[in-house]
């Protein structure tokens, strides 16, 4: 994949971040069922910039189609209402300037997005501004260039920059997703690395599907992923550069090595090795080569996430004589179980604020993705289905991505895996759209921050 | 194979026979307890030597069945000495992905725990986990899961 630049020059033009006494306030905490009504117009396009973009972009209207990636992020966040623009009254240029806030109140707005597009030195500049409309005036606005082909990922930073402004937390929407594309009988799936725009559009595949590969995850920088590849038959973990394509096996394991992820500062793969049929933890410092093992026990030791602090692993094991969720210090001393409800737990994953674990829970032939604080008190199940599994975070620790089956009769008939998103809250359930059957979904952090 | 792990697959097989007799009353056609019995999907390395031994939910235990299959693969394999195989473990669809590939693997190295104690070397025999990856029944049902939680001998050359 090309690398992708990050022109974003944020050059600010803070008018009146008067953010302590603004009246419209999003709740993010609680399920949100009566999402802020808001407006988002279209962004206005001078005549001579239209037609550029129109011959480099292919786009008639570069200004609405941003407006309607901001619009649908919103949307899916499930905390805002975006409102039909076909009941805007007032002109997009003309809105920018000096919104008449009567017009915008009459079909119930609380807020306004209004914004500018235009080609300066063959690079996109956008400005945009937030309004409240009760209030009466401006709440923010901002400025960035960037290249036109990154028309998309402007609307993801516009919204970025609103949900942060009216949540008081980071968004989520400048990110993307890698996944397993799956295709083909359910006996011999066919399986491909993709990875795509948070929204479902911009997919890449980063394998042929030759081999079956597994459970991709990026590094905190998002250039590299680690991921799991049958490559010749021999079940191993990898490490994939996204711009450059190469791919290397992780260390030199005599066995099946899997569940990789990196530990918070990137320098460290940790996962689990398989040998004469029992399973430990290991690292591998990626830098030095240096393999560190992590736990030693006769059971199946798997699935190791890191705390965002690198002081703690939470893992899966079944030392208990079923699959239950233990935390350890980074070291492996200190093992510590915190599942202790009724049914099995799997797929332990920290939260990038450090508070809680994500995990699938397997109980009555149910699947439930759920979170529970790190010492295991607190356990909150969001979601219950046929087959629900490996809940990945958003980077603001807010919505959960996961991967959901569905039954088949013996012809394999009826299946299918799909992407799905849920909030913290348990509100909010989507499937997340992709271009073939899905699975194993791992969240990236924001690009630009 | 150490001392530790003879000890270790005698009681399994203890307690695999223990939990047979307090399941053999629950006989549902094709299966035995959740265990799959029937022929199916089985397949011959040599005539009368069943390529293939099935397991009950989320265990590793060899069952009576299992290991009348693993000694007839057994002395199959002493009278072919050239052949070497791949044991190829299988989990059904009802677990995650990761700790599946466990399974699989323990699945797989129960079988080539049972084989070496009937005198087959080591060096003959390797071991891949395919997890939940390559079910051979499609079906979402018991039955279906049944067949698919397995270790298979495939022939390596």
């Amino acid at each position: 994949m090309k690398k992708v630049i990050f022109l974003i020059y944020v050059s600010l033009f803070i008018f009146n971040w008067g953010k302590a006494w603004s009246l419209i306030e999003v709740d993010i905490t609680r399920g949100n069922l009566n999402p802020l009504p808001l407006a988002v117009s279209p962004l206005s396009v001078d005549q001579n910039s239209k037609e550029k973009f129109k011959d480099s972009l292919k786009l008639d209207d570069i200004g609405a189609e941003i407006s309607k990636v901001v619009e649908n992020n919103l949307r899916q966040s499930g905390l805002f209402n975006p409102l039909d623009p076909k009941a805007f009254l007032q002109k997009p240029d003309i809105a920018h300037v000096k919104p008449r806030f009567e017009d915008w109140a009459l079909i119930k707005a609380q807020a306004l997005i209004t914004g500018e597009v235009k080609i300066v030195d063959e690079k996109l500049r956008v400005e945009f501004r937030l309004w409240d409309i009760l209030a009466g005036k401006e709440i923010m606005a901002l400025a960035f260039t960037t290249v036109s082909e990154n028309w998309r990922r402007v609307g993801h930073i516009i919204t970025d920059k609103v949900y942060q402004r009216l949540t008081g937390e980071k968004g989520y929407f400048d990110t993307r997703i890698i996944y397993v594309a799956e295709e083909g009988l359910k006996t011999s799936r066919i399986k491909k690395l993709a990875i795509m725009d948070q929204d479902g559009f911009n997919t890449k595949y980063l394998t042929l599907g030759n081999e079956l590969v597994l459970t991709p995850r990026f590094n905190p920088t998002n250039q590299m992923v680690t991921y799991l590849s049958y490559f010749k038959n021999l079940p191993r973990v990898y490490l994939l550069d996204i711009e450059t394509g190469i791919q290397e096996v992780v260390g030199d394991f005599p066995g099946m090595t899997f569940a990789p992820r990196f530990s918070p500062n990137g320098k460290k793969i940790i996962m689990s090795f398989a040998k004469d049929g029992n399973s430990d933890i290991y690292t591998m410092d990626l830098e030095s080569r240096e393999v560190e093992k992590i736990t030693n026990h006769p059971s199946i030791d798997t699935s190791p996430s890191y705390s965002p602090d690198g002081k703690f692993i939470c893992f899966n094991s079944d030392r208990s004589g079923y699959q239950q969720i233990y935390v350890m210090r980074s070291d492996g001393s200190k093992v510590k179980r915190i599942s202790f409800g009724n049914g099995l737990y799997g797929t332990p994953v920290w939260s990038p604020r450090g508070d809680l674990i994500a995990f699938t829970k397997l109980h009555k032939g149910k699947f439930y993705i759920g979170v529970m604080r790190t010492d295991g008190t607190g356990e909150r199940l969001l979601t219950e289905n046929y087959y629900q599994e490996a809940p990945s975070w958003s980077p603001n620790g807010r919505v959960l991505i996961f991967y959901r089956e569905t039954k088949s009769d013996s012809s394999g008939k009826g299946f299918s895996a799909k992407l799905w998103s849920i909030d913290l809250t348990g509100y909010n359930e989507r499937m997340v759209k992709t271009e073939t059957d899905a699975s194993d979904p791992s969240w990236s952090s924001l690009l630009t921050d | 194979m150490s001392l530790n792990k003879i000890f270790r697959n005698t009681l399994l097989v203890f307690f695999a026979s223990i939990l047979l007799s307090a399941c053999a009353v629950k006989t549902t056609g094709k299966m035995q307890g959740d265990v799959y019995t029937g022929k199916d999907t089985v397949e011959y390395l040599a005539s009368g030597v069943p390529d293939r031994v099935f397991f009950a939910t989320n265990e590793t235990v060899l069952t009576t069945a299992s290991r009348e299959t693993l000694r007839k693969q057994a002395s199959w394999l002493r009278k072919n000495s050239k052949i070497n195989v791949v044991l190829e473990g299988h989990a059904d669809e009802r677990g995650t992905r990761e700790y599946n590939l466990a399974l699989g693997e323990r699945r797989a190295n129960a079988a080539k725990d049972y084989l070496m104690t009937y005198g087959i070397s080591g060096n003959r025999i390797s071991v891949i986990s395919y997890g939940k990856e390559r079910p051979v029944d499609s079906g979402s049902n018991p039955l279906a899961w049944s067949k698919n939680r397995r270790s298979v001998t495939v022939k390596a050359n």
